[in-house]
């Protein structure tokens, strides 16, 4: 859903050519709603339809075996209210909120900035050396990717704890947060670096030129000329990787939501309430809370960009 | 050029749609020109978990299967669908599976689910899914009683058993030797065990005893820690229709772990990591845990010299067993000494099976005589539910004869109602705390509260 999202330009493009006319392939409501028709009957089946099923389920007692398997009741707003009464639940969306913050806004962008503006003019192995492990570790199924990780910061035999000469120290037991932001910012950092690598690609250098030429410093030339040129860019790619991370699973492969739930992302708090608990309404209850707070972000991050300054 | 990538793009989709439909379209029982097919499934795989059983059905039961419909003039296939995962993510996949019509046609399953399982329709009666050949099976007269009880839910039986097992302590004899500790050791109460963890602390064992708790190592912490446990303390989860709650028997068993995770005879870090009942049979095969709880599983699928997942060459030496004590003699269940806990899997046939009399079939081939014999030779003795095969093949075995002489004459068993898991998921709960640091009474209290909102109120919880 996330990646259906035009780039700013698009949008612009298209409130301009509204401007000049309503309809511009000549084509008529008739035959255009025909074009579209399949498109939107496939986003009905697939999105609109689970979503408005997820909605029903979250007001029922639906579980994943036993009686209420085979005949659920309608218990209203209980679940939600369940849901929202529990501390597990807060504690959840908390660790969430940190994870986003700490793995996307702050490491990902960061990083992937970083690596982009250092590689901007370089050309060369090195470059393409830097550029192809960051997507290395994008492209490589999750599964092998947490098999490695665990490898890494396991207790007892792992890599980490070899190099550090740390032996026995518990990197997922005690520092669950961390390992999984550090994880996480690792495998996605290459979404940024490219979109950035690319954005930056479009700052005209004769900007940059006269900045120099004025006896700007770094930091100006970064602030005054190549933020405001790349602004959307950088919005879309927070609102991109802001709501896949909030959404993301993968952490579950390497501490399992644990150790007591001190790594339990929403995301994994809801597999365990749905799948592993079998309590199928209370996590439809929770998906539901997930659809909102993943609204909200995005209509935030959505007038941020429309607003032009 | 442009237009040359959209169009491999199209192809592109199209093939991940038409990929995405054909997985789709795949069933379970189909038929393909008069040959019958039929799945099998149980949480084994060859070369993991469970690899012997894995390894019996595929070489053996199918084979021999489809040789004898052959000779009855019917062309059947069976194929076996592997699984190697914790027993929670068995559950979840075999429940997603019915949930959507499907599933294998023949299916082993903990017995503890049948219940849920039943309530939900997933399973049915089997006299329903099969029709009148499920009474009349011979073999039913060789099961006893108490065992045939583990397949029978409000009544009806649902599916066939396939064994019993029983809880014991194991012990590392090599280590206990060093710590000057007897090699027939046979604790007499919970105190004897905390002062053998204490000799074999101060011998140099990193990880004296071994009682699983915790969320992460699901059933096995309930199963192999607090219901045994709970047992000892004169408890048990449900008595008379009641829930227990924050009784004594429930605060002394958390009391224990309190001595044993608190006083530095346990490991706590194991108990929260995401594989660590994995890491626990590792360690204890590699001679650092000196006490360990568990079922006959642990001596027959994980320290096994050949087959099992953390293999002990010299196990018949080193490997030692005693029955699992009361806190005091006669404190007990029932005022006993010892106690134990028993589960068992069921096999069951799947109420979407195309072919649910010739599935029945396979099941109870499964179960006869010569095959469970062949499935339980080379080592791999387990008490399997019939008393005619198991007088010949438990004689050589000396675990197996003991937990089926002396264990299961006093062990109990789990309640067979639906609500059962999750009690036991609370259970967990409540044993993480107390290793994370919670005072016994506290993680009691904390447990009777989340209880009543399992079972319906307080009014259903025993005072």
């Amino acid at each position: 859903m996330a990646q259906a999202t035009s780039p700013p330009e698009v949008a612009e493009q298209a409130v301009r050519t509204r401007r000049y006319s309503s309809d511009a392939a000549g084509l008529g409501r008739l035959r255009a709603g025909a074009f579209v028709a399949p498109a939107l009957l496939l986003v009905a089946a697939f999105l609109v339809f689970p979503a408005l099923w997820v909605l029903y389920l979250g007001l029922t007692n639906y579980r994943l075996t036993g009686a209420a398997a085979a005949e659920p009741q309608f218990v209203g707003l209980g679940n939600l209210i369940d849901a929202v009464v529990n501390p597990e639940f807060w504690s959840s969306t908390w660790l969430t909120v940190e994870f986003v913050l700490g793995s996307a806004v702050i490491g990902q962008v960061g990083l992937g900035f970083t690596i982009a503006w250092l590689l901007r003019d370089r050309r060369g192995p090195l470059k393409r050396l830097v550029e192809g492990l960051v997507i290395l570790a994008w492209i490589l199924p999750s599964a092998i990717v947490a098999f490695l990780w665990v490898a890494l910061l396991d207790r007892d035999a792992g890599t980490l704890n070899a190099l550090l000469h740390t032996p026995g120290y518990a990197w997922l037991l005690d520092h669950p947060m961390l390992s999984i932001i550090v994880f996480n910012t690792w495998r996605g950092t290459a979404f940024s670096m490219m979109l950035y690598g690319a954005a930056l690609g479009n700052v005209p250098p004769s900007h940059l030129e006269s900045a120099r030429l004025a006896g700007a410093s770094g930091w100006q030339q970064l602030r005054d000329v190549v933020f405001p040129h790349i602004r959307g860019h950088i919005l879309t790619n927070l609102l991109l990787i802001s709501l896949w991370t909030f959404n993301d699973f993968s952490p579950f492969l390497l501490t399992a939501g644990g150790p007591d739930g001190k790594s339990e992302v929403l995301a994994v708090h809801v597999y365990k309430v749905a799948l592993q608990s079998g309590e199928l309404g209370t996590g439809a209850a929770v998906s539901t809370i997930i659809l909102l707070i993943n609204l909200v972000v995005a209509v935030f991050y959505l007038r941020l960009l429309r607003s032009k300054k | 050029m442009v237009v040359r990538k959209r169009s491999t793009g199209v192809v592109a989709v199209l093939a991940v749609a038409g990929l995405a439909l054909a997985a789709c379209g795949q069933s379970s029982g189909g038929e393909s020109g008069g040959t019958i097919e039929l799945t099998i499934t149980q949480n084994a795989i060859a070369g993991g978990k469970n690899a012997a059983g894995a390894d019996f059905i595929a070489n053996w039961v199918i084979p021999k299967f489809e040789a004898a419909q052959k000779a009855k003039g019917k062309d059947v296939k069976v194929k076996f669908v592997p699984s190697g995962v914790d027993d929670e993510q068995y559950k979840t996949k075999l429940s997603l599976d019915l949930k959507s019509g499907k599933g294998a046609d023949v299916m082993d399953i903990d017995g503890i689910w049948a219940g849920e399982f039943a309530d939900a329709g997933y399973i049915k009666p089997l006299a329903e899914v099969v029709g009148p050949e499920a009474d009349s099976w011979d073999g039913w007269a060789q099961i006893p009683e108490a065992v045939q009880g583990a397949a029978t839910y409000k009544g009806k039986k649902y599916a066939l058993p396939v064994g019993t097992d029983g809880r014991v302590l194991y012990f590392n004899k090599t280590l206990f030797q060093k710590a000057g500790l007897p090699a027939d050791w046979q604790p007499k109460s919970w105190q004897e065990i905390i002062d053998a963890g204490t000799k074999l602390k101060s011998s140099g064992v990193p990880v004296p005893i071994q009682i699983n708790a915790g969320a992460a190592m699901g059933e096995a912490t309930t199963m192999q820690g607090v219901l045994p446990l709970l047992a000892g303390a004169g408890g048990e989860v449900q008595q008379d229709g009641k829930w227990t709650g924050a009784s004594q028997a429930m605060k002394d068993a958390l009391g224990l772990y309190q001595k044993i995770y608190g006083g530095g005879l346990g490991d706590p870090k194991l108990q929260q990591e995401a594989k660590g009942r994995d890491k626990s049979f590792q360690q204890f095969a590699d001679g650092k845990i000196g006490i360990l709880m568990e079922g006959d599983y642990f001596w027959r699928g994980v320290v096994n010299p050949k087959t099992g997942v953390a293999k002990m060459a010299d196990r018949d030496q080193v490997v030692g067993y005693a029955m699992i004590p009361a806190m005091e003699p006669g404190k007990g269940i029932r005022g006993q000494d010892f106690v134990s806990m028993s589960g068992g899997a069921l096999r069951t046939v799947n109420p979407n099976s195309e072919h649910p009399k010739e599935a029945f079939e396979l099941a109870t081939f499964t179960l006869s005589p010569e095959a469970l014999k062949e499935e339980t030779k080379d080592g791999n003795v387990r008490i399997t539910p019939r008393t005619d095969v198991n007088k010949e093949i438990l004689a050589g075995e000396p675990l197996l004869s003991y937990i089926s002489d002396k264990v299961l004459p006093l062990t109990a068993y789990r309640p067979p109602v639906a609500i059962y898991p999750q009690v036991s998921v609370a259970l967990q709960e409540a044993t993480a705390a107390v290793v994370g640091g919670t005072a016994p009474d506290q993680a009691a209290a904390d447990y009777q509260k989340k209880l009543e909102g399992i079972v319906g109120g307080a009014g259903n919880i025993a005072s």
